[in-house]
């Protein structure tokens, strides 16, 4: 329709929802689609907090801290000046969503209370009990609902996005859905479209994802010559339950309300946790990193759990569990603040965490790559982008093809700090809404053929017809199992090239069996095997990236960490991975220089305080300069 | 499609729950007499009992599949899908109508934009505790399956919802519209259809006082009711 303004929204989690919100208040109309009702996407999974330097506590925190710990947090991988006002902004995010009526635990004042996290000295982390996300998600869903009342959007739940549909000149016209119970293919147009399509965990299986976080979206794009960056960035989670059809997570919060994780010195020693004095109990992050002690920023928890348990068989009997200890804290605490993750524990693992020390393990959490997106400025790849690229922030190098939220790689670097991903998700969906409706405004494309819309909906129905008429003796669920443990094992938290090596013959090989699957639900119902078949496609397509991006970076950086290569080489790979999908099905590589022109990079260690707040003086002043240059 | 039972056995592991049951047989879509067949489809997204994706009645009472552990169950376990939304295949089935309800009842904060205009209205950490337990309802569907007053002749939106109403009139910003939300309780299929069977409260996953909020939206909607039989027609409430 002429004039009107219409924008699509892949992915209803918080990023998504946010931009819809923020979509409609510049007068846009959305699409927004969704695999699951909005309600159930994977942000409800995210239990601790969400960060913003507001400094009820009196501590001299400022969004200047926020943005140094970020960037330091991140390795020094993350373009600056997008993370810098995204932390002046984390106050008033936390605002407007304590306004759209989130239960975040208040100060006796009534005001916002705020925690501990990892990375930070500071208590800059807003909460709601333990389900944060799902509150914040909650109160997202429910605005978008109201939107909806008014018929501003238009909700298409239970609907799988199948493909970019893209005009002759490449730039994104629409997508093509396809509905879950149906199976009906149908294209939806619209000059701006922003996948909002959160993480990849399914590639490994055992994460502590959603189910629902299969990848496939970001792997569909990529496949179509979207630019996806730093894949090899996959964050560990240190405390996890370990489980056989998912890891639970045991959040950050937990040590931030004062956890401890412990081992016993003895690893023979076959006493209850309980009846181990303190004296014979090894608090190995605390000895190793005195400043931060249990809040070291995740990548390194990570790894000092992986080698005491792998390396030194110090792990509990023996095993590969460590004690994350919140037994000296009074009760009543940890049910005000933590009760929702402890009943996931009692739940889960059948054991009061109030009284006994749980169990824990790390385990694949997040994506810090993504679908690769600009942050306003020119970057030094110009050449490849398109003309005028870099007035849009977040768009990436397809013209009208948005990202957000986990399926970008914006603004985590190396490594994401704790309570920084619910900000990062609702701030880019604050980015996303103006963004993408300038984008419409600007937009005199000529319109589509039909014949070009056409096409693109035949391809997706004759991809599904393929896959029913599949009839190998490969069953696809197995090959998943084989996909995440390979990945699991070789492209987690210590990698090595001869083994990323094997990763990616074996990688190969899955792809051959792909093709031998055999189908056997032939149904035009609810044919969740369908979509799964053609989904572990695109994951082992998209494992591809990680695991020959792991390959290629020779150094340690964040989450990135090679035993050969142990030190963090700023002269060769200071840089954002590229990978770019060739028709071989391979990925090709390039790099681009990082951002670094607001805070110098320096060394990264956690065994003092270095968040600005160290060099005393010097951050606050920091701080000051920075809060003008921001205003 | 009629509905139909079919029998599977697993190998069990430990820690096994329904939805890794299910799960093992995708691996191995044979039933226990040996007859190829296909997976069972379901719904589900967490895996850990905060999303509300994979409710199922399991042994008759329905509950979250992902936080039924296999050990305490009693065997053979039977698995249906929840009876009062219709199925749309095996286990899956539509919850539409609850989403439906929540927009009828106005269940949000009305915020005017999402400009800065700095923080909300102060809470006392009493008020948040209580609304918090509120604010943890996933939309799953258990109560309102497990409710006599749900079924094919009534148009009851169930306890979740009611709840909500609860929520939302509590907070300061939304008791400025609470009205409207009462309103729509008043209406058809809203609060006077509650026959007090309390089922709703005993299945509630996540143990929300629902019963405590029908009485207590009970007790506004009376007032309301009241306050508007005896107002002048132009004053506002």
């Amino acid at each position: 329709m002429p004039g009107k303004k219409e924008v699509i929204i892949v992915g209803g989690g918080l990023a998504g929802l946010m931009a819809t919100v923020t979509a409609c208040e510049k007068g846009a109309s959305v699409h927004l689609i969704s695999y699951v009702p909005v309600r159930r996407s994977h942000s409800v999974c995210a239990q601790g907090g969400i960060n913003g330097a507001v400094n009820t506590k009196g501590e001299g925190d400022s969004p200047e801290f926020h943005f140094d710990d970020t960037v330091y947090g991140g390795d020094f991988l993350a373009n600056q000046p997008m993370v810098r006002d995204m932390c002046y902004d984390a106050p008033k995010v936390i605002y407007l969503l304590d306004r759209m009526g989130v239960t975040f635990n208040r100060t006796p004042e009534g005001l916002l209370d705020f925690r501990r996290f990892g990375g930070t000295l500071f208590n800059r982390t807003a909460f709601a009990g333990a389900t944060t996300g799902q509150q914040l998600l909650y109160a997202l869903d429910e605005q978008v609902r109201r939107y909806e009342d008014e018929g501003k959007v238009f909700k298409y739940e239970h609907h799988a996005f199948q493909s970019l549909i893209l005009d002759g000149q490449r730039n994104c016209r629409g997508i093509v859905l396809a509905d879950q119970q149906t199976l009906e293919c149908r294209a939806l147009l619209a000059d701006a479209v922003a996948l909002c399509t959160g993480g990849i965990g399914m590639i490994y299986g055992q994460s502590t994802n959603s189910v629902i976080c299969t990848g496939s979206a970001a792997s569909r794009a990529y496949q179509q010559g979207v630019w996806y960056a730093n894949g090899e960035f996959i964050q560990i989670h240190p405390t996890a339950i370990p489980g056989a059809d998912k890891c639970r997570l045991i959040s950050e919060s937990v040590r931030g309300e004062g956890g401890r994780v412990w081992v016993p010195k003895n690893p023979k020693d076959t006493r209850r946790a309980k009846e181990i004095p303190v004296a014979e109990r090894w608090y190995f992050l605390e000895e190793k990193y005195p400043a931060y002690g249990n809040l070291v920023p995740r990548d390194i928890a990570s790894r000092e759990i992986f080698d005491v348990c792998v390396n030194q068989k110090m792990g509990i009997g023996g095993q590969w569990e460590v004690y994350l200890d919140v037994t000296h804290i009074p009760e009543a605490t940890l049910r005000a603040k933590l009760a929702g993750v402890l009943e996931i524990y009692e739940k889960f693992r059948g054991e009061d965490p109030y009284h006994n020390p749980m169990r824990i393990f790390p385990a694949m959490h997040y994506s810090m790559g993504g679908i690769y997106v600009g942050y306003g400025a020119e970057t030094d790849r110009k050449a490849d982008l398109p003309a005028g690229w870099e007035q849009y922030k977040h768009m990436s190098n397809v013209n009208g093809l948005f990202a957000g939220g986990e399926a970008d790689y914006q603004y985590h670097g190396a490594n994401r700090l704790g309570a920084n991903s619910l900000l990062s998700c609702l701030w880019a969906g604050r980015v996303l809404g103006p963004e993408m409706t300038k984008y419409v405004e600007n937009s005199q494309l000529p319109a589509l053929k039909q014949s070009e819309i056409d096409t693109a909906v035949r391809e997706q129905e004759q991809a599904f017809e393929a896959v029913l008429k599949m009839s190998g003796s490969e069953n696809a669920t197995r090959i998943q199992d084989e996909l995440s443990r390979e990945m699991t094992m070789h492209a987690t938290v210590v990698r090595f090239n001869d083994k990323l090596d094997k990763l990616d013959s074996k990688l190969t090989e899955l792809l051959e069996r792909w093709e031998r699957i055999g189908s056997a639900d032939k149904s035009r119902t609810a044919n969740q095997e369908l979509f799964f078949i053609r989904e572990l496609r695109d994951r082992i397509l998209l494992s591809r990236v990680i695991a020959r991006g792991a390959r290629m970076r020779d150094e340690s950086r964040g989450a990135h960490y090679k035993p050969d290569f142990p030190e963090r080489n700023d002269a060769a790979w200071q840089k954002t991975t590229i990978a770019q999908y060739e028709p071989n099905g391979m990925p090709k590589f390039s790099y681009e220089s990082v951002d670094v022109s607001l805070i110098k990079p320096r060394v990264r260690s956690y065994k003092k305080a270095s968040h600005g707040g160290a060099e005393e003086k010097g951050g606050e002043k920091k701080a000051e300069a920075g809060a003008t240059a921001a205003s | 499609m009629a509905s139909y039972w079919q029998d599977f056995e697993v190998p069990f592991t430990p820690g096994m729950n329904v939805l890794s049951a299910l799960t093992e047989i995708r691996r191995n879509p044979v039933t226990a007499g040996g007859q190829a067949t296909t997976a069972v489809v379901w719904e589900s997204s967490c895996l850990e009992e905060v999303c509300g994706a994979c409710s199922m009645r399991i042994n008759g009472v329905p509950r979250q599949g992902c936080s039924a552990l296999v050990e305490h169950l009693p065997q053979p376990i039977t698995i249906e899908p929840m009876s009062k939304f219709p199925v749309v295949r095996d286990l899956l089935v539509d919850r539409s109508r609850m989403f439906n309800s929540l927009r009828k009842v106005k269940a949000w904060i009305p915020i005017d934009g999402t400009y800065d205009l700095g923080p909300g209205p102060r809470q006392s950490p009493k008020d948040q505790s209580w609304m918090y337990v509120l604010s943890r309802c996933m939309t799953c569907g258990c109560c309102l399956d497990a409710c006599p007053q749900v079924n094919d002749k009534s148009e009851f939106m169930g306890a979740a919802i009611i709840s909500q109403v609860r929520l939302f009139n509590a907070h300061p910003t939304g008791a400025l519209h609470k009205h409207r939300r009462i309103e729509a309780l008043m209406g058809p299929g809203g609060i006077a259809d509650c026959g007090n069977a309390q089922n709703c409260v005993r299945v509630c996953p996540k143990e929300i006082p629902l019963t405590q909020s029908i009485s207590e939206m009970g007790r506004q909607t009376a007032k309301y009711a009241i306050k508007r039989f005896f107002a002048k027609p132009d004053v506002e409430m």
